[in-house]
């Protein structure tokens, strides 16, 4: 029987080593995991790569993960925000790497992972520093930009509910890059708040099919209001 | 002459936009765009982190820490709106599919680039977010920013000093003093403000303008 639950957070992230590329899901605070995330800081790995489209809010999820100086190089569209605070200060420090990505490029090169796809020409960033150095091609009379999938170790995302089998909805804009990121890596964790049984999800609005999800934990928490 | 504030200028914006058009509003000062938008017509919001259809800020105490716009501010959802997750959001954007994209600038060149994503600063810390997919993909891209930097310059340049969001993209630029097509022969001014003639303009703004029959 397959059931992908597993008892603890600390039980689904327990084989991450140190240098593993990560993704984390989220857009802000929406659909952060950080019940994973808590978990990822109290397991110890170091010197990680992070994808997420921001550096982190406030004090807690990415920020504490940064604040606690694991990340080694974070890839992301919108790292200065008013509470990045903690990422502002390595990144002064010199003591994170930047790779900063077009949001939309960011999304299509984790679905390019996630769907076996070797590169792709997009029209956006041409002409501008982001695409220096970058080979750029002319198609249909338009200018594009080659860019590369971006493949990650373990995905660490958040969803609403969850049967055994993996398959996952999501909650509003909370969905933001979960559904890509759960293709692009080797391992995906997702945090749940709700497990339900097998044929509760309708099969037709089911996001994320099971298989691109290796383990889930059922974390259960009250929605909070937005500051 | 009386400059346009923010909201004068929002609502100058938001008429322009038709009945059942796609629209993306920039973060900061386009955002106020959606409180003038006239009654009546049905405009759908688009917001990248993968909404469409976003509705009104909540009232207080209903926020949803789940229900967010690109500018992280709580929002809610018209009936008949849609989420989906980030690929499916730029593939709107890149795809072509948003009519409108309203989008704030420090510079915008006679050519029509627009700098609006980073000063350039060696010590600035960089952040990008979607305004370059914007850019390239909305079928119209409008600009609302002031005609003047605080030191009185220009913000309508022969060619941007910022680094590039993107080359060639802008259709129009709204500013306070006056409303500006950008044409492959050049910028042709479509309105200005109440008391302030052609020739003050052209003197305030330092690149040629060409004025419309239709503009004052």
């Amino acid at each position: 029987m397959i059931d992908k639950f597993v008892a603890s957070a600390e039980a689904a992230l327990a084989d991450i080593p140190d240098g593993a590329t990560i993704m984390i899901g989220g857009f802000g605070g929406a659909g952060m995991p950080v019940a994973l995330i808590d978990a990822l800081i109290a397991q110890g790995a170091r010197e990680l790569t992070i994808v997420n489209n921001n550096a982190g809010n406030g004090d807690s999820g990415l920020a504490a993960l940064i604040a606690a100086k694991r990340v080694r190089k974070i890839l992301c569209s919108f790292p200065r925000q008013t509470d990045s605070w903690h990422f502002d200060k390595a990144y002064r420090a010199r003591e994170i790497e930047l790779e900063l990505v077009p949001q939309g490029t960011l999304a299509e090169r984790i679905r390019a992972a996630g769907a076996g796809i070797g590169g792709f020409f997009t029209p956006t960033a041409y002409g501008t520093r982001l695409a220096e150095g970058k080979e750029t091609r002319r198609i249909g009379g338009r200018d594009y930009v080659l860019e590369y999938p971006i493949h990650a170790d373990y995905a660490l995302i958040k969803a609403d509910r969850a049967d055994r089998w993996g398959n996952l909805v999501y909650r509003k804009t909370a969905r933001n890059f979960a559904p890509i990121m759960a293709t692009a890596a080797k391992c995906t964790v997702v945090q749940v708040r709700e497990s339900v049984e097998l044929g509760a999800l309708d099969p037709e609005v089911i996001v994320t099919p099971g298989i691109f999800v290796k383990r889930i934990v059922r974390i259960g928490h009250s929605l909070r209001k937005a500051a | 002459m009386k400059k346009l504030d923010r909201n004068e200028m929002a609502a100058r914006v938001a008429r322009d936009i038709p009945e059942g058009a796609y629209v993306n509003l920039g973060i900061g000062l386009p955002t106020l765009v959606a409180e003038h938008l006239p009654k009546g017509r049905e405009i759908l919001l688009h917001s990248e982190n993968g909404v469409l259809g976003v509705g009104p800020r909540p009232a207080a105490g209903d926020e949803d820490e789940d229900l967010i716009n690109a500018g992280k501010e709580p929002v809610t959802l018209l009936t008949g709106g849609a989420y989906f997750h980030h690929a499916d959001s730029f593939a709107m954007i890149r795809g072509r599919h948003l009519d409108f994209a309203v989008l704030g600038a420090f510079q915008v060149s006679v050519a029509g680039d627009l700098a609006n994503w980073h000063t350039g600063a060696a010590d600035a810390i960089p952040a990008v977010g979607g305004a370059m997919d914007l850019a390239v993909g909305a079928k119209k891209v409008l600009v609302m920013m002031e005609h003047l930097t605080k030191s009185g310059e220009s913000k309508l340049v022969e060619r941007c000093t910022y680094p590039l969001t993107g080359a060639r993209c802008v259709d129009r630029v709204y500013t306070d003093l006056a409303v500006i097509d950008v044409k492959p022969d050049g910028l042709h001014v479509v309105d200005i403000v109440e008391g302030l003639s052609f020739e003050e303009l052209q003197r305030l703004t330092g690149v040629p303008l060409k004025k419309l029959a239709s503009a004052a």
